[in-house]
């Protein structure tokens, strides 16, 4: 059992400012948990980062944030709503409050980036075409890719194609933003870039944010709160600062990013000398 | 075959009928919202129709040519080769021109629909959708479907133009039936049930084929392997259907 730097918040904690309240979550795929009695909870107008060792759930908590799959137990209440109970039309209605940022970016490949980003005011609006118009532009502006709107997405680059979504994702917008690893696979200045563009859509537009990723140095800049995430729970919570202090062995590791501890780097697997010697001698 | 893996087969089978069915309620269910976006459907129709059109009317072109020669070889024998264009006219509309028109729709616009539609999964492009609020039934099953229910018949009815065209060509220009016999007999002899028959036709096959090629391709697993594997079980569940669904529509209208 590890020491956690700030203790989780207890079962059925709540209050105004949580946006995300994620209580005692049971979740198992083919019969392996994948979360057990996992307690977490997103403030509103700050940028929580969950973060946690590859395959240990982060983009599942996400889909069970966004009601994309059920709890097996325990619940999730966004906005106060719990989500078990809500009916496809009160999920789209919620999920009109909410905007998420798909790792490949997930742009609709048969549409230019004017008509990706145009696409949600489409379908949920009536406006003129004129102030269509103008939104989009906008939004393109703020990533800076105003001059890309012809493009199709093909055409883009994986940083470009990251910031074509994060328009598309603002531009109902949205009171909560969910980026799901923002910064895998870009090049340093796109990487800046995002960054910047996450802190600022917070400071600027006071959007609450979630953010999963395993990149601790981006995160630990951007993040108010974070999320360690291991074998199934919340193994430490608190500032990046609080984390970085914490004499946790699995904090420790992960912040670290050390090969020794008690995450295992190896999946198991047989002695390996004796594998070796039966591919020798069969 | 041992009994318990026939049974699990069977359930197996049962299982993904019952999933056809629902995703079928689902989809009707969306079907009239989608035609609030009828450019989508138009849209549709083309890429099933529209781009279909060069094979079928190929095809349309050479079987049409081959029901001349092999109907002019059988009716000579009995003296009756004025009845050549009567006989391609009912082969082409009752039989031929809707389930090849069904089975080339199937291997063409069939697979592209399903690899379209798995590929948007597996790159999240249907999520996205969901999480934008916006159901994928709706956005990108329906029209598919509906553009596929609506262009089958009409390309059936290229497919029947060009075949009897081509019919003509060789039993009228290279076989020397003669012309009027070939076309006057063809507009005593055909009634309007048998078109009726190839039009009902092309619209079961239009619904068995789209709903097919949908389905396959929204369930899809999401991975390249996934995606090849959908595409194949929608040429193979789609030919089969057609053919099986062909023999009880011809003993229903018979």
């Amino acid at each position: 059992m590890t020491d956690p730097v700030k203790p989780a918040p207890a079962l059925g904690a709540s209050g105004a400012d949580v946006l995300i309240d994620v209580r005692g979550v049971h979740y198992a795929i083919d019969g392996r948990a994948i979360f057990e009695s996992l307690d977490l909870t997103v403030r509103r107008g700050r940028i929580t980062g969950i973060m946690g060792p590859s395959g240990t759930g982060k983009t599942t908590l996400l889909r069970l944030m966004t009601a994309q799959v059920p709890v097996d137990s325990g619940q999730v209440l966004v906005w106060g709503q719990d989500l078990a109970t809500l009916n496809s039309r009160e999920v789209f209605a919620l999920r009109k409050r909410m905007g998420m940022l798909f790792q490949n970016g997930a742009l609709l490949t048969d549409m230019d980036v004017f008509e990706n980003v145009a696409f949600p005011l489409r379908e949920h609006t009536d406006l003129p075409e004129p102030l269509l118009r103008t939104l989009v532009l906008t939004k393109l502006q703020a990533v800076g890719l105003r001059g890309a709107a012809d493009l199709m997405p093909a055409e883009l680059s994986g940083g470009m194609a990251r910031r074509v979504a994060l328009a598309r994702a603002i531009v109902m917008d949205p009171e909560l933003l969910i980026y799901d690893e923002p910064f895998v696979g870009l090049d340093p200045i796109s990487r800046g870039m995002i960054e910047r563009l996450i802190r600022q859509m917070n400071e600027a537009l006071g959007i609450t944010s979630v953010v999963v990723s395993h990149d601790v140095p981006e995160l630990a800049a951007i993040a108010h709160d974070s999320y360690l995430l291991s074998g199934g729970r919340v193994v430490a919570h608190g500032t990046p600062e609080e984390l970085r202090a914490s004499a946790d062995d699995v904090v420790r590791q992960f912040m670290d990013g050390s090969a020794e501890g008690p995450v295992p780097f190896h999946y198991p697997a047989p002695d390996y000398e004796q594998q070796l010697l039966a591919v020798e001698d069969p | 075959m041992s009994a318990t893996t026939a049974d699990a087969l069977v359930v197996r089978n049962l299982r993904k009928l019952g999933a056809v069915a629902v995703f079928l309620c689902r989809m009707l269910a969306q079907c009239a919202p989608a035609f609030a976006r009828p450019r989508l459907i138009v849209n549709q129709v083309y890429n099933a129709g529209g781009r279909s059109l060069v094979i079928i009317m190929l095809s349309g072109l050479f079987v049409g040519m081959v029901l001349a020669l092999q109907g002019f070889d059988l009716l000579q024998r009995f003296g009756s080769e004025d009845a050549l264009g009567t006989a391609a006219a009912l082969a082409l509309l009752k039989e031929l021109g809707p389930v090849i028109t069904a089975l080339l729709f199937a291997g063409r616009a069939g697979t592209s629909l399903t690899s379209e539609i798995g590929l948007m999964s597996a790159t999240d492009q249907l999520t996205a959708m969901k999480m934008m609020a916006v159901d994928p039934l709706r956005y990108v099953a329906a029209p598919r479907f509906i553009g596929g229910v609506i262009a089958m018949p009409l390309l059936a009815a290229v497919f029947n133009i060009i075949g009897l065209f081509g019919a003509q060509l060789v039993g009228v220009q290279l076989l020397r039936v003669d012309r009027g016999s070939f076309w006057s007999q063809m507009q005593s002899a055909v009634a309007l049930k048998d078109v009726v028959e190839g039009i009902v036709k092309s619209l079961v096959f239009g619904f068995a084929c789209s709903l097919i090629a949908v389905f396959e391709g929204y369930h899809a697993e999401p991975t390249a392997a996934g995606v090849g594997l959908a595409t194949t079980r929608t040429v193979v569940a789609s030919s089969v259907l057609i053919l099986l669904l062909d023999y009880v529509l011809t003993a229903c209208f018979l």
